[in-house]
């Protein structure tokens, strides 16, 4: 159960491939190579097995009575996956990609730090280069995200001008992506990019969505009334999208952060390769995202999702910084489950929905925002 | 003036010359920069349109783009300091800015609007052959171009084609690219129009050994920190280059 190929990277009017030419022939070659191994019986078991015995899939789902009473509200737990976020599902495989395309040398970015664990962690488990960009303001609120990252043996670079989060660690990823294209994958970390990231992220993230839906018919022997998840790029939501997405009784809701609502507040765009909905100014210059959630401090956003808004098939709304830190001690108080910052914001919408049976993605685990959650 | 489209840079330079270009970024200045490089032996000159996320630019180019953003150089304002250039100079001007730019102020639109301007070609770093080829606009080919993009390009391309000589953003590097060679090779064997290099090359000796594969070279970076010397320098390094490629 997924959502269906788009035509040349295309959802609707957005995606494609906005990038220097110098990448175009990469972007050509690593989609014959995700072609290919899509299709081939090998790849998919050593995909599925390394997600079960490396990884730990799959992950359960919790019924949360205490903290969301009077539902049904079921958490997909994410946070359980090795190296505590969602972002290893999408890591694996673009590792096993990046063996495929013979290339020994990893550059990724990274916001709130987990997907640069998740890339650095496949890079250590497959003897592979890692460098990882991060701003050096996010290096500084995501701490133990960046000691893990030099432990496992990845370089981090950090970046030092404009924002200094993940917009510009994203646009250094690529620059240095578009220097070394020959001898390096860059392994995104989310639903965002050129044609065929997006693509790409969300069939690696689809996992989610494939157990959530069966571990629901199981448990409640009915499908939920909605699937909630936070919205950073957008590829925790993607993948527990792509589970439900067929069902139209299933109510599909991403969360925004309300200061990185790309989609919320966005107007059609272009960044980091691909034409979404983007917190610009009327001249097309990108905007500043602000959230206390690096993660979702970011602000574009996958095409598809920029899609999906459109034809009404999902539907987005926003939380606030003291929403989140809210749900994110609520949650640890009725649980006893610390989230991370990010899936915090899609917790905090869950008391209003108007919906009985519902599942989050919980797409990450909390240690690492502890510092910064104490400190408010 | 030529109107946009026309394939000016198809007509042989004089005597076989080799043809200079100069980028400068667009701001308060820049029509007595633009007029300086003229005077230095320029014959074209890019304008660029600065981008808040520069994808394709090293440090240079996109610290001089946060500048300009910072002065308010938007769209407007550049369009209206192209008007400027053009009162001042005679020689063939070039926007170069990012798609995120023409989505905003609408493609057809920034097209007509920068042609009236006084714009004789556009370039667009994000934007490769093959996607929205209804905008006309240079093409940019690069080492990693396979022979069958280098096709495209040349069919697609408005009058020259841009050869980017290294894999890599813009900025100067120590020496010239040893891909450049091979490129040029290749684009050859695609096109007929003319070949200008860029990326990469700042020096006369850069120049010189750039122009024995193509028919012109593009100075950015390097022309950029000249320029914040002020009319003066920028006039002497471009003449510099004029003479390397003369020699
Ligand atoms: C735990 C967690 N959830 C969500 C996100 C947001 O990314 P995405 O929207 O791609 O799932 C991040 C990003 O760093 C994250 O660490």
């Amino acid at each position: 159960m997924s959502l269906p190929a788009p035509a040349k990277g295309l959802y609707g009017v957005y995606g494609g491939r906005y990038v220097p030419e110098t990448l175009v022939p990469a972007l050509d070659e690593l989609e014959a190579a995700w072609r290919l191994a899509a299709r081939d019986e090998a790849f998919r078991a050593e995909l599925a097995g390394l997600g079960e015995s490396y990884g730990g899939r799959p992950t359960p789902v919790t019924l949360a009575e205490r903290f969301a009473p009077g539902k049904r509200l079921y958490l997909k737990r994410e946070d359980l996956l090795h190296t505590g976020s969602h972002k290893l599902n999408n890591a694996l495989g673009q590792a096993l990609l990046a063996r495929r395309l013979g290339k020994r040398r990893l550059v990724a970015e990274t916001g709130a730090g987990q997907h640069g664990v998740a890339t650095a962690t496949v890079a250590a488990r497959f003897g592979l280069e890692c460098v990882v960009y991060m701003g050096s303001e996010d290096m500084r609120r995501q701490r133990p995200n960046v000691e893990r990252m030099g432990l496992l043996g990845a370089e981090v670079r950090p970046v030092e001008f404009g924002t200094r989060t993940l917009k510009e660690a994203t646009s250094e990823a690529i620059r240095d992506w578009i220097a070394t294209v020959e001898t390096t994958h860059y392994l995104i970390g989310s639903c965002v990019g050129p044609h065929p990231y997006p693509e790409i992220v969300r069939e690696l993230q689809a996992v989610i969505g494939r157990e959530a839906r069966a571990q629901l018919l199981a448990a409640e022997g009915r499908l939920p009334d909605a699937a909630v998840a936070c919205v950073g790029g957008g590829s925790n939501a993607i993948g527990l999208f792509a589970g439900f997405v067929a069902d139209a009784d299933v109510r599909l809701v991403g969360v925004e952060a309300a200061g990185a609502a790309s989609l919320g507040a966005g107007r059609p765009g272009v960044l980091h390769g691909a034409r979404s909905s983007l917190l610009a100014d009327s001249d097309g210059q990108i905007l500043d995202a602000h959230s206390i959630s690096a993660g979702l401090d970011y602000p574009g956003v996958g095409p598809e999702h920029a899609f999906l808004r459109d034809s009404g098939r999902a539907e987005y709304v926003a939380a606030s910084d003291e929403e989140a830190v809210a749900a994110f001690r609520h949650l640890a108080r009725t649980e006893g489950i610390v989230p991370a910052l990010e899936p915090a914001h899609a917790l905090a919408r869950v008391a209003e929905l108007d919906a009985e049976l519902i599942v989050v993605c919980l797409s990450g685990r909390g240690d690492k925002d502890l510092a910064e959650v104490l400190a408010q | 003036m030529t109107a946009a489209g026309t394939p000016w840079a198809a007509a042989p330079l004089s005597g076989g010359a080799k043809a200079l270009v100069v980028y400068l970024m667009a701001g308060a200045r820049t029509p007595e920069l633009a007029e300086a490089a003229v005077e230095g032996g320029a014959d074209i000159v890019e304008i660029g349109f600065p981008f808040s996320d520069p994808l394709a630019d090293g440090p240079v180019i996109r610290r001089a783009a946060e500048r300009a953003l910072a002065e308010g150089m938007r769209t407007q304002a550049c369009l209206e300091c192209l008007a400027c250039v053009a009162e001042r100079v005679e020689v063939p001007l070039v926007p170069m800015t990012y798609s995120s730019l023409l989505e905003a102020y609408g493609y057809d639109r920034f097209a007509t609007d920068a042609a009236a301007a006084g714009a004789t070609g556009l370039i667009v770093a994000d934007l490769p052959a093959g996607e929205r080829p209804a905008l006309r606009r240079i093409q940019l080919v690069a080492p990693t171009s396979t022979d069958e993009r280098l096709r495209l390009a040349a069919r697609e391309t408005d009058g020259w084609l841009y050869l980017v000589t290294i894999a890599g953003t813009t900025g100067a590097r120590e020496s010239l690219s040893p891909a450049l060679a091979g490129l040029a090779a290749r684009a050859r064997r695609a096109t007929d129009l003319p070949l200008y290099a860029g990326f990469g090359i700042s020096t006369p000796a850069h120049a010189a050994a750039a122009a024995d594969h193509v028919d012109g070279v593009v100075v950015g970076s390097r022309a950029l920190e000249a320029a914040e010397g002020g009319p003066g320098t920028l006039r002497a390094y471009v003449r510099s280059l004029r003479d390397a490629l003369r020699a």
